[in-house]
């Protein structure tokens, strides 16, 4: 058997769309800093399930960039999330530091198209 | 028990069975079969017709005799060479040493040949990987006290796993003979009390026929499903101690008869074809459901007799990853959609079809709709023990067949193609078709994610699987095991077609269990030529990287990919998840927890062993000519590791 932290699935998608579903109309996202962002996604952990590159495992947890949910629904699931992820309150990420791992997370590189090897057989 | 010195004078005296290197009746089982290649023979030793060899003679003893040429170890070695074992994985011990003895010179050190291990951790999975490879167990020594203990974990790993080990353990039962120290803290009085609630069967034998009768009884137990390890104490006595008298005309090694694998009841098997038959969304769960080549073949008959979806959880290479039908990523949804679905030697079938919120309070829900029927097909509920809790949380199935799946698998797919109408024909190929372009498109979005990152330094596990990819798929390749957790990325991306090509986990979740599993796999691959390659753990290599000598010393070709990720990551987050949850430190998870400051230099470890090592590689850029250089290696026929760091998952 395989050992999964989770398992993930549509379950925590759907219910992500009902957190926005109930979020406060769509703002623009708060003007970040992407350079701090990227210190505070690796100190805080969320690289430990997202990735480095916050590009996701099928094991552990989803890829978040290069192009996040929007802003207000990304915080709120941070904050209170409804699958496996652990919580992080306003306590311990402030509203700031939320934006700026949210500009970190948008600022990813959009991957290349064709690679060769992702053609191999 | 005797005393030693009269076994040696009655020796003298009257002779013993003459027990002649090479004598031994077995049939070398056909390689790379599983299941049937048991040595049929019943064989009779060498007896004592031959002439009873000239003894020295201390002249400063009065004629004490102080040499014997026919120790029990040498019977004992005639009796595990009717069971046919390639080699004896083992880290040396005075406990065992007249039968190590024995071994290698009076058996030829051939049929078993000796495998030096530096930890007896090794030994034991040494011989859980080979199993999984070749399909027959590996013997394994070891002393009954500190090495039994050593041997522990990788003991419950295998017996998680359903995987026989033959291990023999030293022991010295008479207390009035044993040397002072050492032999002392060395000898135990019920040496399997320590293992006994997870091994299926043990003795300790008092006598040579006795050896003889439980060695056998020992195989055939450990191979009959639920496979698990099996443990005879051998006395130190026995091993070095002259053939007595008395006991040779008692000395015979029995006959093996493999028992065959129980088959499910034909009742519960029609139900079970009129549950799938009349399904609309059937689902086939399988995780150690493919113990034989023919297992692979079984499963993809039904499925296709059924055009229903698999979902192959790994235990085993239960079904082929680019098959049509394969469907393993949409786990979760298929279980929700599903009306049947049948699980075939599965872990947890609890686990498989409800959903654990590991949060603050534990919760927990069913994925499946109301009224889905649930079938079961396990040798596990054959045999569940109390103690440790890998049974998981009991199943409230519909039809359970306490068989083994893969027997099961021929009368279940007859009985599907008995009720099949041109009705339900038609609604099957509808839905295959269906099911193949989810499939596709499966592999299409795997292709699409895993391009993310693909430049990034660490390395994501995505482009070090398929770098490794390009360069083994034109080979004879198998990957032997997996112990740094890599996002299911090889299962999604990579086309395993054969029963070699993928040979499941730990089964206990005991870290350690990869480097010397792949090292003992590798092993048994090395005579069918095939290509062992190893996604090596940091934290795995770690526990005992003395494998890596033996790999070395005895030239097992293995290419070891390494998913360095510089922490026992799964552990980074559990305490993340603590420190949210108590909503403090949420910058410390790597207290503890990480593999960093310094950073290991697991080359370096490798060479040291006399391994051929690369690394550490930071740039994907360097990977792919790292690998050309280590597969020269491997194909010379020696061991090669690439130290890669990497993306956490
Ligand atoms: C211990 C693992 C873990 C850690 C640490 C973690 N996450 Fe998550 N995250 C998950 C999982 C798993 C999900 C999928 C939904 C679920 O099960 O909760 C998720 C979902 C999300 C989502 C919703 C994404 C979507 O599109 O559905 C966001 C946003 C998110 N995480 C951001 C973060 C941020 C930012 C951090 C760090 C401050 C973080 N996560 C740390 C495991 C984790």
């Amino acid at each position: 058997m395989k050992i999964h932290i989770v398992a993930l699935g549509i379950v925590a998608l759907a219910s992500l769309a009902a957190v926005g579903a109930q979020a406060p109309a769509t703002q623009a996202a708060p003007v970040g800093n992407a350079e701090a962002g990227k210190k505070l996604y690796e100190s805080y952990g969320c690289y430990q399930c997202h990735g480095r590159e916050a590009q996701g495992s099928s094991a552990t947890g989803p890829r978040l960039g290069p192009k996040p949910i929007a802003f207000t629904a990304f915080s709120q699931y941070v904050r209170r999330p409804t699958g496996q992820m652990p919580p992080y309150t306003s306590k311990v990420v402030s509203d700031t530091e939320m934006a700026d791992i949210y500009a970190f997370v948008q600022a990813r590189p959009v991957p290349a198209q064709n690679v060769p090897l992702l053609r191999e057989p | 028990m005797k005393n030693r010195r009269d076994f040696l004078k009655s020796a003298a005296v009257t002779g013993a069975a003459a027990l002649v290197p090479g004598n031994a009746v077995s049939g070398p089982a056909e390689a790379g079969h599983y299941g049937e290649d048991a040595p049929r023979q019943a064989a009779t030793p060498a007896q004592a017709s031959a002439p009873i060899a000239p003894r020295e003679v201390d002249p400063s003893d009065g004629g004490e005799i102080i040499t014997i040429d026919r120790p029990g170890g040498d019977f004992m070695v005639d009796v595990i060479k009717t069971l046919d074992f390639e080699y004896v994985a083992s880290n040396p011990g005075s406990s065992f040493r007249g039968i190590h003895e024995s071994i290698v010179n009076y058996g030829n050190n051939k049929m078993p040949e000796f495998i030096t291990c530096c930890h007896e951790e090794s030994s034991v999975a040494m011989a859980h990987g080979y199993f999984k490879a070749e399909g027959k167990p590996m013997a394994v020594l070891c002393h009954g006290t500190v090495g039994l203990q050593h041997a522990a974990m990788a003991i419950y790993n295998a017996y998680c796993d359903r995987v026989p080990v033959y291990i023999m353990a030293g022991n010295s039962l008479d207390a009035t003979l044993r040397r002072p120290g050492v032999e002392w803290s060395h000898s135990v009085q019920d040496a399997a009390a320590m293992v006994r609630d997870y091994i299926k069967w043990d003795d300790q034998p008092v006598s040579l026929p006795h050896f003889a009768e439980s060695a056998i009884r020992a195989y055939k137990i450990a191979l009959t499903p639920p496979m698990m390890p099996v443990l005879l104490v051998i006395d130190g006595g026995l091993q070095e101690d002259p053939i007595h008298a008395e006991i040779t005309s008692r000395l015979r090694i029995p006959r093996l008869t493999r028992a065959t694998p129980p088959q499910g009841d034909s009742g519960a098997v029609a139900e079970a074809a009129r549950l799938l038959v009349n399904a609309q969304n059937p689902l086939i769960v399988a995780d150690r459901a493919a113990r034989t080549p023919a297992g692979v073949q079984r499963l993809i008959e039904l499925a296709e007799t059924l055009q229903a979806p698999v979902v192959d959880q790994g235990g085993r290479m239960n079904f082929p990853s680019r098959h049509p039908l394969n469907q393993s990523s949409a786990a979760r949804q298929l279980v929700a959609e599903a009306d049947v679905i049948l699980g075939l030697e599965l872990t947890d079938f609890w686990g498989t079809v409800s959903a654990v919120r590991d949060g603050l309070t534990r919760t927990s829900r069913s994925l499946v709709k109301p009224g889905t029927k649930l079938v079961s097909i396990t040798a596990l509920d054959l045999a569940t023990k109390g103690n440790y809790q890998d049974f998981q949380r009991y199943p409230e199935v519909d039809v359970a067949m306490a068989a083994d799946a893969e027997a099961t698998l021929p009368a279940l797919t007859e009985a599907c193609k008995r009720l099949l109408t041109a009705d339900r024909r038609t609604a099957f190929e509808a839905r295959g078709k269906r099911l193949a372009e989810t499939h596709g498109r499966a592999l299409e979005r795997a292709r699409a994610e895993a391009a993310y990152a693909w430049d990034a330094s660490p390395i994501s596990t995505a482009r070090m699987t398929m770098e490794l990819w390009a360069q083994i798929k034109k080979e004879d390749w198998a990957l032997v095991a997996e112990s740094g957790i890599m996002s299911d990325w090889t299962s999604q991306l990579w086309n395993f077609e054969k029963h070699y090509q993928s040979l499941g986990g730990s089964g206990g979740a005991g870290v350690g269990y990869g480097a010397p599993a792949a090292v003992g796999a590798a092993l048994a691959n090395k005579k069918h030529g095939r290509l062992s390659v190893t996604i090596q753990g940091d934290g795995d290599f770690l526990y005992a990287p003395g494998v890596w000598w033996t790999a070395a010393h005895h030239r097992i070709p293995l290419l070891a990919v390494m998913h360095n990720n510089r922490a026992y990551h799964q552990e980074v987050m559990h305490l993340q998840r603590m420190a949210n949850r108590h909503n403090r430190g949420i910058s410390r998870a790597h207290v503890g927890t990480t593999i960093e400051d310094p950073n290991v230099d697991f080359a370096k470890i490798a060479q040291g062993m006399g391994v051929h090592a690369q690394g550490p590689i930071t740039n994907p850029k360097d990977l792919a000519p790292a690998i050309t250089r280590a597969l020269e290696v491997v194909k010379r026929g020696e061991p090669s590791l690439i130290d890669v760091v990497t993306q956490p998952r």
